[in-house]
């Protein structure tokens, strides 16, 4: 059994203990303990029973922790009062673990840190190093974290939106270590949608898929940043993008749209697209106005006028980018973008070292100063 | 074993020895060398064990204090023209301040538009160690 697999077991795990009446928090290290435990002994002997084998050795693990605590008695009383657990309560825990650890009275930062623990079994230690801060921080964020959430009910219905959106940012954000968030998140987002049949759910999933599907091209070799048109398309991941496809197909066909499955449709127009000028931008701008629609954000405002200027031209991008917020993210980048293809090569070189100064990451910033460099380059006698 | 930050300015420091434009002004494949340069450089400091961390800072912050009980923090700036901005930082762990010296030395060594060192001025700062457990 892979790691991944095994890890796959945790939430029902969790769920498990928390329905025997164990608290959540004793719970989710008891599980973690097991874990720790099950890497270490299952390569040498493999359980018949993989899930049975960690409930048990985590229900023990949670029973020293409680009789250390001296709340033996009390806690073995409402042991016996527990019905058994079937399947599909089994289902239900594990989206609840999903819910309690996105919770809304948590932070984004937290809901990050809280998920990846208790239903991504990812250790501390891992998690840490996914965010480049110090281990006892993330320890501590963790620990907190569990507090916040410990007066909440385990069956208490949750907001599928914040788990998404928790799922989303550790696709989007991170620095990974010996971990792939990106995977990671991925395979937390198809338990999603094994177990809730929404359509949001599979809109995330597909965007995850077609997004990662460019990962091989969307870098050089030095780790330098290739913008989507110049991407190697030939490196794209054609049975991931088709995977990717076919799920957001069958969200989109129960006309109950979303923004997840609304971007998905956008990435899914780029993946359709043999070589960069062939993509549909005019259907690409439609979607962007569907987004708009839906969230009314400005990062799709600024997006939808990139799309604008491909599909109607410069002048329409920058009469598109006029109402956006000049304060956005990548504003500056945009504009010089759009300038350059109206052919104000002069103006777009100064925009784009603007750009590189605004830049939030290393990467872009060294891509956009490469622009504004070769801009400059041309532009001298 | 001694910690050491080298710090990079983007203003700030003695006169710079050699005159050359911002980076946006270099022809793409010398601001790709630089680039590669910097990546490498931090590579091979961990292959050597005396990496420790390296970051990169935004040019633009704010000064921010305390003010007052009850009372929102106070902001200032930020100041386009600060004397003195820091760009960002190498942490290295090592035997000795020679040692440090060698790395900072090299580290200023990353070619330009010429391809040619920039002799960039680094701020070499030692970081104050813990306390020896033998005292006598």
């Amino acid at each position: 059994m892979n790691e991944a697999l095994l890890r796959a077991l945790i939430p029902a795990v969790t769920g498990v203990l928390v329905r025997r009446g164990a608290d959540f928090a004793t719970a989710e290290d008891a599980v973690q303990e097991a874990l720790i435990q099950a890497l270490a002994r299952w390569p040498d002997d493999p359980p018949t029973d993989p899930k049975g084998w960690l409930i048990t050795v985590a229900w023990r693990k949670f029973l020293d922790e409680s009789r250390s605590e001296n709340s033996r008695q009390a806690r073995e009383v409402r042991v016996d009062a527990e019905p058994p657990p079937g399947p599909a309560a089994e289902t239900d825990d594990t989206l609840r673990l999903y819910f309690l650890c996105a919770h809304p009275s948590l932070s984004p930062t937290s809901a990050v840190a809280l998920t990846l623990r208790a239903v991504g079994g990812l250790t501390t230690r891992q998690i840490a190093e996914a965010y480049l801060v110090p281990e006892s921080t993330l320890a501590q964020r963790i620990s907190r974290a569990k507090r916040t959430v410990a007066g909440v009910r385990f069956g208490e219905s949750g907001d599928l939106a914040t788990v998404l959106r928790v799922l989303y940012l550790v696709f989007n954000e991170g620095y990974g270590g010996e971990i792939d968030l990106a995977e990671e998140a991925i395979r937390l987002t198809r338990q999603i949608t094994s177990i809730t049949d929404n359509e949001e759910a599979s809109g995330l999933l597909a965007l995850m898929l077609l997004h990662h599907a460019r990962r091989a091209a969307r870098t050089t070799a030095g780790g330098a940043l290739v913008p989507l048109a110049e991407q190697d398309r030939s490196q794209w991941d054609v049975p991931l993008i088709a995977e990717g496809v076919a799920i957001l197909q069958a969200a989109l066909a129960r006309d109950r749209l979303g923004e997840y499955q609304a971007q998905a449709a956008i990435a899914a127009l780029h993946a359709d697209a043999p070589t960069a000028g062939e993509t549909d931008w005019v259907q690409i701008v439609e979607w962007y106005d569907e987004l708009l629609r839906l969230t009314d954000s400005p990062v799709v405002r600024l997006n939808r006028a990139v799309a604008v200027g491909e599909a109607d031209g410069p002048a329409a991008g920058l009469a598109a980018l006029e109402p956006v917020d000049p304060t956005v993210p990548r504003y500056a980048a945009v504009r010089a973008y759009l300038h350059e293809k109206a052919g104000d090569v002069a103006l777009a070189a100064g925009l784009y070292a603007d750009a590189a100064r605004a830049a939030t990451n290393v990467a872009e910033r060294d891509h956009l100063l490469r622009q504004a460099a070769r801009l400059n380059d041309a532009l001298r006698p | 074993m001694a910690k050491y930050l080298i710090l990079k300015h983007y203003r700030g420091g003695p006169a710079p020895v050699v005159d050359y434009p911002p980076m946006d002004q270099w022809a793409p494949e010398m601001v790709d060398a630089h680039v590669r340069f910097m990546v490498d450089f931090a590579a091979r400091l961990e292959t050597t064990g005396e990496f420790v961390e390296h970051q990169a800072l935004l040019p633009e912050g704010t000064f921010v204090r305390h003010g007052g009980e009850g009372k929102p923090p106070v902001t200032d700036g930020p100041f386009a023209e600060t004397k003195d901005l820091i760009a960002g930082w190498l942490m290295i762990d090592v035997d000795s301040y020679e040692r440090a010296v060698e790395i900072a030395g090299e580290y200023s060594a990353a070619p330009g538009p010429d391809g040619e060192p920039i002799c960039e001025w680094l701020e070499l700062r030692p970081l104050y160690s813990a306390a020896p457990t033998v005292q006598e």
